[in-house]
């Protein structure tokens, strides 16, 4: 029998907790050097160029591959399971968890990604291009590089997982979406083990950049570490970053009965839907995502004392959304804002999990890192807790709640608290 | 291409195709399968290097003369041999 979510006490083997985190942001390969670049005011972002698009910004990784995969396995598979890869090793690390000894068959992995097979079809069309557009000089690994499931599974092969695993197409909700998926497998028991989250090699696919540009929607110039400025207002709208944050979910009473170190408890979390609009968010429904993983949680919004905003850093998506929490937290005197994208970027579908990881350190350091980048806040995007390019000392710290939405009206809310 | 310069060849696209693997010690009368890992994948991308960096076609029935790097330069020795 499963337990109801939405009741506040759930019996031990239905909480879900957080035990270990794997990451790569573009200004950090860790949680402890991305926090410090947080608190620092330290940017990802930098100058970038991609074929038939040219020059124009992103946020670029630099962890080591070869760490935790072969050359060959690189070469055969794609930047996307290769961030994955590197974040899921890491994530089992930092858990502490005797991997060796870890039935394998008891793990699932849920990678959340925005978009998926873009990066490795335009590589190949680029590639026949070279043969007068012959498609016998397609490769054959194009299939396996692009199929749906591919960063899951080659973590999966990595790692030596025969588990479930399930990539998560979200859009940009998909780094929740992961965690989502991941916590909703151990409450089933179908796993005993679930490493979660998301990945994005975004920024190898011209299109995306193509797109947004077209759309209206890229900011590609002036300073590359000033570019990302959410609720700015003279914000030019996205900087295209890639990344990976995993982390490693157990229930509650497996964590405390192998005496995990445990990082949070995802006490609530929500996903619904726009059915509004391809691109343009709907405030209202953003609004009823949150106040849906609240109750879930069994907190009223004055006890969250972070929010980590979505917010990308264009014109109508900021409004937007403050639109929608100006509904639910307009009356909290002790709620503080943030926004990590200023600093990153638009990491896609690591996105809802790196910027979770930004904020998760504020359990012990009781600091709230800030947005930067920002001159005049745009008076729509004016919130009362919104902490503007200096980080805050805010004291104790109990509960974050983590936005992340995407196109066609996905909407996804998660809400960790400190135990 | 001598069958020295089709061997070289080779060597090329196996450190390519399989970066991990020191090719210093390669037995050529020894197939490559009992030397090194690879699997049927590799093999098409050495049928895919063929074609792409030399415009070699082979026919999928003789995949197999890929075994070993003497049965490939024996197999490629004719078609490369205008090249």
């Amino acid at each position: 029998m499963i337990a109801d979510a939405n009741k506040t006490e759930l019996p031990d083997d239905q909480r879900i907790v957080i035990t270990g985190i794997g990451l790569t942001a573009p200004n950090g390969n860790s949680l402890s050097e991305f926090r410090e670049s947080l608190l620092n005011g330290k940017s990802g972002v930098q100058d970038y160029e991609i074929r038939y698009f040219g020059k124009t910004f992103a946020g670029v990784c630099d962890f080591d591959e070869r760490k935790h995969q072969t050359r060959k396995d690189r070469r055969r598979g794609t930047r996307a399971a290769s961030a994955g890869i590197y974040c899921a090793n890491e994530a089992v690390i930092d858990s502490g968890i005797d991997w060796e000894n870890t039935d394998k068959s008891r793990v699932g992995i849920y990678v959340g990604v925005t978009e998926h097979g873009n990066v490795e079809t335009e590589n190949e069309v680029f590639e026949i291009k070279g043969f007068d557009y012959d498609t016998q000089y397609w490769s054959h690994h194009h299939n396996p590089r692009t199929v749906a499931n591919n960063p899951a599974g080659e973590v999966a092969l990595n790692m030596g997982i025969i588990g479930p695993h399930y990539t998560i197409g979200a859009a940009c909700a998909a780094g929740n979406a992961g965690m989502i998926q991941g916590a909703q497998m151990l409450r089933l028991h179908e796993c005993d083990l679930a490493i979660a989250g998301g990945v994005s090699e975004s920024i190898h696919t011209f299109g995306i950049f193509a797109g947004f540009n077209s759309q209206g929607a890229l900011a590609r110039n002036g300073d590359p570490e000033k570019a990302s400025c959410p609720f700015d207002v003279n914000r030019q709208g996205i900087v295209v970053a890639e990344g990976g944050c995993l982390y490693t979910l157990e229930r509650f009473s497996d964590a405390k009965s192998r005496g995990a170190n445990i990082i949070g408890e995802l006490a609530g979390y929500a996903m619904n839907t726009d059915a509004t609009d391809f691109v343009l968010p709907n405030p209202d429904r953003q609004a009823a995502c949150v106040r849906l993983a609240l109750g879930k949680a069994g907190i009223s919004a004055d006890q969250i004392d972070i929010v980590s905003t979505h917010a990308t850093g264009t014109e109508s998506g900021d409004i937007q959304e403050c639109a929608g929490l100006r509904q639910v937290f307009g009356d909290c005197e002790s709620t503080y804002i943030n926004n990590t994208k200023s600093f990153i970027g638009h990491s896609m579908g690591a996105a809802g999990a790196i910027e979770l990881a930004g904020n998760l350190s504020s359990f012990k350091d009781g600091v709230v890192h800030a947005t930067i980048n920002v001159d005049e806040v745009d008076p729509l995007c004016q919130l009362p807790g919104l902490v503007v390019n200096e980080p805050r000392e805010v004291g104790k710290v109990d509960y974050i709640l983590n936005n992340s939405f995407g196109m066609l009206g996905i909407n996804s809310v998660v809400i960790i608290k400190k135990i | 291409m001598s069958p020295a310069d089709i061997r070289d060849v080779i060597i090329e696209i196996l450190e390519d195709i399989a970066p991990d693997e020191d090719l210093s010690s390669l037995k050529d009368d020894v197939s490559f399968r009992e030397q090194m890992e690879l699997d049927s994948m590799d093999f098409l991308d050495i049928v895919m290097e063929l074609r792409k960096r030399h415009r070699v076609q082979i026919p999928e029935e003789e995949y197999g003369e890929l075994a070993s790097m003497e049965s490939t330069v024996t197999y490629l020795t004719p078609k490369m041999a205008d090249i």
